[in-house]
């Protein structure tokens, strides 16, 4: 709306550049056509994903302030990343860097150690993809844009936890109108209904995947994706709309493992958001890396008439 | 309020006389069903303060039992017996035998912070659980469990390359917790991506097992990270009164 991100850094991560490919060449994509500029961290590092704060919260901070302090260096003062795990890190980061100073000690400490800058509190700002597109834009400027409206397509919206919780992260959210909820988060289902679809009442918004434990305790991820899956198509979804790497993947696979596995198929189709976004942009399937996924819902877009 | 002491009602806990009158009245059978007297003597009074030196475990103490955990809970869900609100109480309470009922479900914990969410008094219950998990292995009361073993094989990929191959993660991380690599689900998902996805990125990806991503310039930072893991490592062992060296 006031296109406050028209360029911003972009920070992409381990899962973006691995089973998430599509992610990340849709978000670029997506970018492109809307006229918005990403530039990449240069030699970025991995945030500490979901398993570093178990060896201890502190090292993770570090990890995660040092991209900060990259985007910070290159002249940004505002960083973009797509996944959750990511964006979730890099906000958990500035919070602690701010209040507690024993973080700041080691993040310092261990700055000086590695030989560069000591990222501050304050000076860049890490916003999700969601927040990137809706506040650049804004519904109004996205619905403009659309060429392929989704219509007809019942969309479930759903978000996973590293988005919304712990609330205390994320400071901007819960301000009332215009700003994201972290109960009931609706940014995504905003940005898809300006490009038309359907979006369906779906009650696990923020229910959790089970993607900490993906591998470690795959009947536990099993059952909670099956639940995910099975209450999307009870709520009449066409296709689960996902913003996060680790949902995603994990929601693919357990599909398949929980049919192998439990017995138990679901038919729902699984797209992240921006991928839809792309499609109703008039992006082809294959530029938003439909073909990338791991489950195949070229079917359904072509059923659709959006392929 | 919830009941705290929910092993008191246990069934090998309770008593009843198969044949028993009292003034006249019949009370066999679960008529005369009581709780067997107990006392507690072995207390671990050191419990809550070891736990709250691990990282994770700093806020335990200003739990009120509210039970708002509990009721958020995901695992909880699924498994009734994953109780964040109990095991908390355990700890303030000293009670370790008791916790160590339940020593191989706490790993469990997906981490979605749906606890620390709902927690009306900054508990972080998250925190609590991985704390617990940790505490229960570096006492040696269970081996290491496939989460640990999933996050240390993580750390030591960050700390060696700055970066993560998600492919090499989950082939060693098989190969480490002895699960085969080619499971039926896995090579259903493996099949449907072989056929579909562009030879380029294939490419790409098999290129990546070679060639394994990484951040530029990593030596220093892999140094400074190195040395603090090492300094945590002792600070954890400290706190729980174990030999420093420890069997790492």
């Amino acid at each position: 709306m006031d296109g406050k991100y028209r360029q911003v850094a972009y920070y992409p991560g381990c899962a973006l550049e691995g089973t998430g490919h599509a992610y990340n060449r849709s978000t670029k994509a997506v970018g492109k056509a809307l006229g918005l500029d990403l530039v990449e961290l240069n030699n970025w590092n991995c945030c500490g994903a979901m398993e570093v704060k178990n060896v201890d919260p502190k090292l993770q901070t570090y990890l995660s302030a040092r991209n900060l302090s990259i985007a910070e260096q290159m002249g940004f003062d505002t960083v973009m990343a797509p996944c959750n795990g990511c964006y979730h890190n890099l906000k958990k980061a500035e919070y602690d860097l701010a209040h507690d100073p024993a973080s700041r000690e080691v993040n310092q400490r261990l700055s000086k150690k590695a030989g560069h800058g000591n990222y501050e509190a304050g000076k860049v700002e890490t916003i999700h993809a969601l927040d990137w597109i809706k506040h650049s834009l804004g519904e109004e400027g996205l619905r403009a844009r659309v060429k392929h409206s989704l219509k007809g397509l019942k969309v479930a919206n759903y978000y996973g936890c590293m988005y919304t919780r712990p609330r205390h992260i994320f400071p901007e959210k819960d301000k009332g109108p215009g700003s994201e909820s972290t109960s009931k988060p609706h940014f995504m289902d905003d940005l898809l209904a300006a490009a038309g679809a359907d979006n369906v009442d779906y009650p696990l918004k923020t229910a959790c995947c089970g993607g900490a434990h993906t591998l470690s305790d795959s009947d536990t991820s099993t059952k909670l994706v099956l639940n995910l899956l099975e209450t999307a198509e009870a709520c009449g979804a066409d296709v689960i709309a996902t913003e996060c790497p680790t949902c995603h993947t994990g929601l693919e696979m357990h599909q398949v493992r929980a049919e192998k596995v439990f017995g138990r198929k679901t038919k729902v189709k699984i797209l992240y958001f921006t991928q839809l976004l792309g499609v109703a942009l008039g992006l082809s399937p294959r530029k938003v890396g439909v073909h990338e996924n791991m489950s195949e819902s070229r079917d359904l877009l072509r059923e659709k008439g959006l392929a | 309020m919830p009941i705290h002491e929910k092993s008191l009602i246990r069934r090998e806990n309770l008593v009843s006389q198969d044949k028993l009158v009292l003034d006249g009245i019949d009370v066999s059978g679960h008529w005369s069903t009581f709780i067997e007297n107990r006392s507690v003597t072995d207390y671990n009074e050191a419990l809550q303060e070891e736990i709250a030196a691990l990282p994770g475990g700093e806020f335990i103490h200003r739990c009120w039992q509210c039970g708002s955990c509990t009721n958020a809970c995901t695992v909880n869900a699924i498994n009734p017996d994953f109780n964040p609100r109990y095991w908390i109480y355990l700890i303030r309470m000293g009670l370790e035998a008791e916790l160590l009922r339940d020593k191989d479900i706490i790993w469990q914990c997906v981490s979605c912070n749906k606890c620390t969410y709902a927690c009306p008094r900054d508990v972080n219950p998250e925190g609590v659980m991985k704390a617990t998990a940790h505490w229960l292995e570096l006492k040696g009361h269970t081996e290491k469990k496939p989460s640990m073993i999933f996050d240390e094989e993580f750390t030591e990929q960050i700390v060696m390359t700055g970066r993560i191959e998600d492919g090499k993660v989950l082939r060693r991380f098989l190969a480490e917790t002895g699960q085969p690599l080619l499971q039926d689900w896995l090579v259903a998902l493996v099949r449907g991506l072989v056929f579909r996805l562009p030879v380029t990125l294939l490419a790409k990806l098999g290129l990546a097992t070679l060639f394994h991503p990484r951040t530029r310039g990593w030596g220093a930072s892999r140094r400074a990270i190195e040395e603090f893991i090492d300094e945590r490592h002792r600070a954890d062992r400290k706190a729980l009164g174990l030999d420093i060296q420890g069997a790492e």
